[in-house]
């Protein structure tokens, strides 16, 4: 599973980060960065779950 | 449809925390349904999940509390002698003013300032343990918390904080009248005018001076916009987290078995907040939009200039996405709740909102094991026609 994001589309509320601090991080101004861009298989249920909460339809996946 | 068939949409809550029956049945029978709105101008009321969501991620639905078509809920009009908030901006303008604040308020920097948080929800519990009993638990601590931790987060000096405090308690309480209410606004914004300014001339360590810096790299500092951004925080970053404190604390009174839950494995409480949020959503009146244009959704035409009143409560409870939805589970873990709104004005403040909440529940009932209320449940009184909804008085006693 690949992750991608949007940082255009992405408006900081960290949603992703609560759920997945392993994959997904906040740079100093808010916006999101990938910090492991394929996560391992335990992690994938959580990967759906961020897809699902971004308020800024942000985050893909590529399976 | 005939204007006379169109029915006046009903507001305020009846059973304490759940929506409205009559919301519940637009929810099965018309989700997206034409209503006369609180403001008597007929438009929208949408009540799934699904729809909700995608409206609040369109933008072809604008946020601006000033176009003559959006659906104020309630009287109480935004201070109009401000420039627009971010709260009420767009796209394009919008994104790049939530950009210059979205840092301050990321997981990590909500993580850091836990601690200082701890200290303040820690000396309210001592002044409420040496103080007198019963006492007001939202003016103990569900109201100075919130209070005190953004006076801090924006740089208001600690001499300050007292008019600070009793100025946004009028902008909230519901015992001030009109009169009261716009003398409280003018003293604020002169206030943080001044503030603001004393930022300009001499920068600290704190959000407005940080803000002003930005400002400067970017071309010029806005006066009016800063006012605006410090008066946004504060009121939207202080009744709301205090209501959901008196509300939490209420709700695990009324059930011991999940605040023994809670005491037993603490890791637990951030997933009971959520929960907490979803199952009281209480500022759905914050949720309204007006169409930019013409938009088509599932068979309905949303003219231009109608306003959207979307009914979160109700929204929250959609057994389509929330099994069991009219329970309070706090083991549900489902984050994908609409209390904090969706789309690009999603709260800003969540995390922080998050923060305060769980660390007030784990501290409160940890040091004072033995709290319960004062009065009968029964003669509480909730904030049905606030535009955040809440507890007026919350006495308790230990
Ligand atoms: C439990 C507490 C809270 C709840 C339920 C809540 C709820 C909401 C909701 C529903 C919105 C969306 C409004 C819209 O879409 O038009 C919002 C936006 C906002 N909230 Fe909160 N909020 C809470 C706490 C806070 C805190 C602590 C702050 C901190 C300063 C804050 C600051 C903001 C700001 C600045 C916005 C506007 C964001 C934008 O327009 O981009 N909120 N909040
Ligand atoms: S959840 Fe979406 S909008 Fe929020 S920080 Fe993550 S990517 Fe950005």
């Amino acid at each position: 599973m690949k992750v991608l994001v949007d940082e255009e589309k992405c408006c900081g509320a960290g949603q992703c980060v609560l759920v997945a601090p392993k994959v997904f991080g906040q740079r100093d101004d808010g916006i999101v960065i990938l910090l492991d861009k394929e996560p391992p298989e335990e992690l994938h249920g959580a990967m759906r779950e961020a897809v699902s909460v971004c308020p800024g339809y942000a985050i893909w996946l590529e399976e | 449809m005939t204007a006379d068939a169109v029915p006046t949409l009903p507001i305020s809550r009846t059973c304490p925390y759940g929506p409205r029956p009559e919301h519940r049945q637009l929810r099965e029978e018309a989700p997206i349904a034409k209503v006369i709105l609180p403001n008597g101008r007929t438009g929208w009321a949408v009540t799934s999940h699904k729809h909700i969501r995608a409206i609040l991620s369109d933008p072809r639905f604008s946020s601006s509390r000033r176009n003559p078509g959006f659906p104020t809920a309630r009287p109480n009009a935004p201070p109009s002698a401000l420039k627009p908030l971010m709260l009420e901006l767009d796209a394009p303008d919008h994104g790049p003013v939530r950009r210059t604040v979205i840092g301050e308020f990321t997981v990590q920097r909500m993580n850091a300032l836990g601690p200082r948080i701890q200290e303040i929800v820690d000396q309210h519990i001592d002044a409420m343990l040496a103080g007198p009993r019963p006492v007001d638990l939202v003016q103990a601590l569900s109201l100075p918390v919130p209070s005190l931790v953004i006076c801090e987060m924006l740089g208001v000096p600690y001499a300050d904080h007292d008019f600070f405090q009793t100025r946004s308690s009028t902008l909230v309480s519901y015992k001030t009248t009109q009169e009261e209410l716009t003398h409280a606004l003018g003293e604020l914004t002169s206030y943080l005018g001044k503030l603001v300014a004393a930022k300009m001339e001499n920068p600290t360590d704190d959000l407005l001076s940080r803000l002003i810096q930005k400002q400067r790299e970017n071309g010029g500092v806005d006066f009016g916009d800063l006012v605006g951004m410090a008066f946004l925080l504060l009121i939207a970053g202080h009744e709301t987290t205090a209501n959901m404190i008196s509300l939490s604390t209420l709700m695990l009174l009324q059930h011991p078995e999940k605040l023994e839950a809670l005491r037993q494995d603490p890791s637990k409480t951030l997933g009971a907040v959520e929960e907490l949020l979803r199952y009281f959503t209480i500022a759905e009146s914050a949720l309204g939009r007006v169409a930019r244009e013409d938009v088509e959704l599932d068979g309905v035409t949303i003219r231009a200039g109608e306003g959207v009143l979307m009914l979160a409560n109700t929204g929250n409870r959609d057994p389509e996405v929330f099994e069991n939805a009219d329970a309070l589970n706090i083991d549900r873990g489902a984050r994908n709740h609409l209390a904090f709104g969706f789309g690009q004005h999603q709260c800003l403040g969540q995390n922080l909102a998050r923060m305060e909440l769980q660390i007030v529940i784990d501290t409160l009932f940890k040091r004072i094991p033995g709290l319960r209320p004062a009065v009968p449940l029964e003669t509480l009184s909730f904030k049905e026609d606030a535009s955040v909804y809440g507890i007026r008085e919350f006495p308790v006693t230990w």
